[in-house]
């Protein structure tokens, strides 16, 4: 294939009739151009060639790290090329279809700014299913058929990956492929996969290398399954439709973190986007066994990166990027073996510079002061963030997060006492079996906290913000059977419980609100939990000019249902009959063919459990990195296993160069 | 209520530099906030010991002067800092372009002799590359320096505002380029601010001068004025 034309010359004149133009035009610190023929110098004299897309806009999907990762771990390899690209906002939507005397612009890369179609593979990470229309635009304005089904040789396979990926089912009519869990390997196997079919001639076109990647085993190829559904809108059997197709495809699960320190070479952008850090994930995968929480679920076993890797994984990323603050990243930050050994490392070491760490992502119980102080050493005390997710006692031990109201106070007491001022909750509304009763427990919470520091700290300027999210049940949990609450519910009970605190005369105005309203919610469970059939609900939202869904200002309640009305119509399922019904142990779940390594008769049983508690009944689940245990499947299934310190090491101080 | 904690005293620069430097390419698309967020970074990476402001957020010493609107091009920006230590400016030169990204370029790095850069930028000048033919827009050009005041119109953030672009305007000449022409602008900087896209709105609103594809626009110098000669001088390098 001939290379393809920059876009870029075409673009030039028009950037600046569009918003923030910086965001188009690529040339970030680290990213890379590679010749379009880079691999035809190579033993084997074919070049695999990869658009990656984070379906959002570029400030946001600039600094997502799955992305970053994967396009260094491709990008490594001489005879892979990788490139970016990000949904466009509608002003430059505007100005690629209204195009130029060649007719329209298509999608592009940021990097080389080469035709989105022009590559082998498009592949488009989600990390949320409002992503989904920004796919459909993307390939539309990239001129590749929307429907799979009408691609041809010339059109790149299209991959989706990321935690939405575990159920692609709604987008399963135009996606080629899907991968489930860690990317870092399987990208290189499917492209060695591509290259070898190319090598040979391209034998059998498109179906062909389909073929071979579904028969690895690690590649979920929806059109190879067929599904059928039984009268009453339930799916009867999805089964494989072909000989040598494998009638489930198991995730990905990359061990041995410390193999892999990316990104080595982090982007920064020229543009202002949502996270100004660099990021280190200290570790991947959470057994806490929250059973809301499909990332814990789905990215099992725990492994941990070692002191030594975070420490040169810290100092090589400042370095490379010039960002002076560092966020720890993993489900659990302070979960992490030696996490107070890493705080005291870090900390010494950027004494004295405007280096700052920061922690998400910490669980009340976990939490220690300590850590907290050392993380605070060189910057302010702005505030410090606990997430109980359930406002009562009883709801706690529904979700298994076992933060019982002592240790809160305790722990937001310590955090008062020695001169924090301001504390963040975050909860969760909508959880299965909960009442107005249990939402309205989360006033009493706060209050206590706000009593508490006052009492503590001698001062009457201590804040909490109490921040809500509405809960969505996500496929792979033992919440995926439940029933998701109903939009106008959720939002009674915000409301009544926005009153309450509004209502006190003491506690009131030092207690911040924050939360949304139930609708977006409503759709994310559409999207979360559906079928093939969702599919059609997603077009029409796209043709009636969705985009951006994850964006208050562009998401419409009203258009969802609209399209959802049409294109369930006949098909004897509703919105309804998606998000707010239960579902039963015999139903065929339209993911029970993805394995995500979780046996499903654990995930019933814990599903049970939480009812049982919820009736009055004592069960906890426990860590499998404390307590061995082997029930919920992942290690034996996947053939995987925990991976945890203590090292028992330190970090040196760094010698001044 | 307790008293809250005063910040540090932060000690005073020992060495301030002028840094010129030219935003080409695509990366003229940077607008000045996104040009001070990679400039901070580029100090860090280069690990220039700057001097920090007080306060309970210090901030490294930089100063901005002049900024060119985002889209345009220049070959004459600068930042003043403050630092901590001694440099030779050369140095500080080398490691701040290995640190910025290609496109953002450093053009020249001296010690300030004192006084305020801004005071120093009193002028522009300007390259406007047009697709229109020279002989299109000299009728214009004509009409628009034979007028004694040409009212424009703008969007401000407050809202639309009219002004004369005439009377900064030191000198304006147009000449044949290979595909279209080049306008050659000299702008006195003052209130209310001309910018170079005023003045092809005062050739649009005095002749009709219509442009079609957006036109590339170019700094090419900005310093102190010589009011004899018209020119524009270097206000790192000038005699003054």
């Amino acid at each position: 294939m001939p290379t393809p034309a920059s876009v870029f010359p075409r673009l030039e004149p028009r950037l600046g009739s569009v918003s923030k133009p910086i965001q188009y035009v690529g040339g970030e610190l680290n990213s890379t151009v590679k010749e379009w023929d880079c691999g035809a110098a190579t033993s084997e004299g074919e070049t695999v060639r990869w658009a990656l897309m984070y379906p959002d806009a570029y400030e946001v999907g600039l600094p997502n790290q799955g992305v970053q990762i994967l396009y260094e771990v491709l990008n490594e390899r001489d005879w892979i090329l990788a490139e970016r690209t990000y949904a466009v906002w509608p002003d430059m939507e505007q100005v690629l279809r209204t195009g130029d005397e060649q007719g329209p612009i298509p999608q592009f890369t940021v990097d080389a700014h080469r035709p989105v179609r022009a590559f082998d593979l498009f592949g488009v990470s989600f990390s949320t299913e409002l992503g989904y229309t920004n796919m459909l635009n993307a390939l539309d304005l990239a001129q590749i058929p929307l429907h799979a089904a009408d691609r041809g040789d010339e059109d790149p396979i299209v991959l989706a990956g990321g935690h939405a990926a575990f159920n692609p089912e709604p987008i399963a009519d135009f996606i080629d492929a899907a991968v489930l869990g860690d990317g870092e390997e399987v990208v290189l196997a499917i492209s060695e996969v591509v290259r070898e079919w190319k090598g040979e001639g391209r034998p059998g076109g498109r179906d062909e290398l389909l073929r071979r990647l579904a028969v690895s085993g690690g590649v979920y190829v929806p059109r190879f399954y067929d599904v059928a559904y039984a009268e009453d809108g339930s799916i009867e059997a999805v089964v494989p439709n072909r000989p040598g197709i494998p009638f489930r495809v198991a995730k990905h699960t990359l061990m041995d973190l410390d193999a892999w320190p990316y990104p080595r070479k982090p982007l920064v952008p020229l543009a202002e986007t949502v996270h100004e850090r660099f990021s280190v994930e200290i570790f991947r995968g959470c057994t806490r066994g929250c059973r809301f929480c499909q990332a814990g679920m789905i990215t099992r076993p725990v492994r941990e990166r070692s002191i030594e890797t975070i420490g040169e994984m810290v100092e090589n990323g400042i370095r490379k990027s010039g960002f002076e603050e560092v966020g720890l990243l993993s489900l659990s930050s302070a979960d992490h073996t030696e996490i107070g050994e890493v705080a005291k490392g870090l900390a010494d070491r950027y004494e004295g510079s405007n280096v700052s760490l920061s922690l998400p992502s910490t669980r009340v119980d976990a939490f220690n002061i300590t850590l907290a102080n050392e993380f605070s050493r060189n910057g302010r005390r702005s505030g410090l963030t606990f997430a109980p997710e359930g406002g009562s006692e009883r709801m706690r031990k529904v979700i298994n997060k076992m933060v019982t109201e002592e240790d809160l106070i305790r722990t937001v007491a310590t955090a008062y006492s020695h001169g924090w001022r301001q504390v963040k909750l975050y909860f969760m509304v909508g959880l299965p079996t909960e009442t107005d009763e249990d939402v309205l427990q989360v006033a009493e919470l706060a209050k206590k906290v706000i009593a508490k520091g006052r009492e503590v700290s001698g001062r009457n300027d201590i804040r909490c913000t109490v921040s809500i999210g509405g809960f969505v049940p996500k496929p792979h949990t033992p919440f995926q059977w439940a029933a998701q609450l109903d939009h106008e519910t959720t939002d009674e009970r915000l409301k009544k419980l926005r009153d309450t605190v509004r209502e006190d005369k003491k506690f009131g105005r030092a207690i911040g609100f924050r939360y949304h309203d139930g609708k977006p919610g409503a759709i994310e469970g559409l999207l979360s939990r559906g079928d093939r059939r969702v599919g059609r609900v997603i077009e029409e939202v796209w043709r009636d000019g969705g985009r951006f869904d994850g964006w208050s200002e562009h998401f419409s309640y009203d258009r969802w249902v609209a399209a959802s009305e049409r294109a369930l119509a006949g098909a004897g399922v509703d919105l309804d009959w998606y998000t707010t019904r239960e579902r039963g142990y015999d139903e065929v779940l339209p993911w029970d063919h993805l394995d995500s390594g979780l046996d499903k008769d654990w995930l019933w049983a814990d599903w049970e459990d939480a009812l049982a508690v919820a009736d009055g009944a004592d069960v906890e689940v426990e860590d499998c990195r404390w307590t061995p245990c082997y029930d919920c499947g992942v290690c034996p299934e996947m053939g995987t296993e925990i991976q945890i310190g203590p090292t028992g090491r330190q970090l040196l101080p760094l010698s001044v160069v | 209520m307790g008293v809250r904690e005063q910040p540090e005293q932060q000690a005073p620069p020992v060495q301030r530099l002028r840094i010129r430097y030219a935003k080409r390419g695509r990366l003229r698309f940077t607008s000045h906030r996104d040009f001070s967020r990679a400039f901070e970074r580029a100090i860090f990476r280069a690990r220039v010991p700057m001097a920090y402001s007080s306060g309970f957020n210090p901030h490294p010493r930089i100063s901005y002067a002049g900024a060119a609107p985002t889209g345009s091009a220049s070959e004459a920006e600068f930042v003043e800092i403050g630092l901590a230590e001694v440099l030779d400016p050369a140095v500080v030169r080398a490691s701040l372009e290995e640190a910025l990204p290609d496109g953002l370029d450093v053009v020249d790095v001296v010690v300030s002799p004192g006084g305020s850069l801004s005071d120093l930028l009193e002028a522009s000048h300007w390259h406007l590359d047009l697709a229109t033919p020279a002989s299109v827009v000299e009728p214009a050009v004509a009409a628009f320096l034979a007028a004694p005041s040409v009212e424009v119109e703008r969007m401000t953030k407050k809202g639309l505002r009219t002004f004369d672009c005439r009377g900064a305007v030191v000198s304006l000449s147009v000449a044949e380029r290979e595909r279209g022409s080049r306008l050659d602008l000299v702008l006195r900087h003052g209130t209310p601010s001309v910018r170079p896209d005023d003045v092809l709105s005062g050739l649009k609103a005095v002749a009709g001068l219509d442009l079609g594809e957006a036109p590339l626009l170019t700094r090419v110098a900005q310093g102190p004025l010589d009011e004899a000669s018209g020119e524009v001088g270097d206000p790192l390098h000038s005699s003054a």
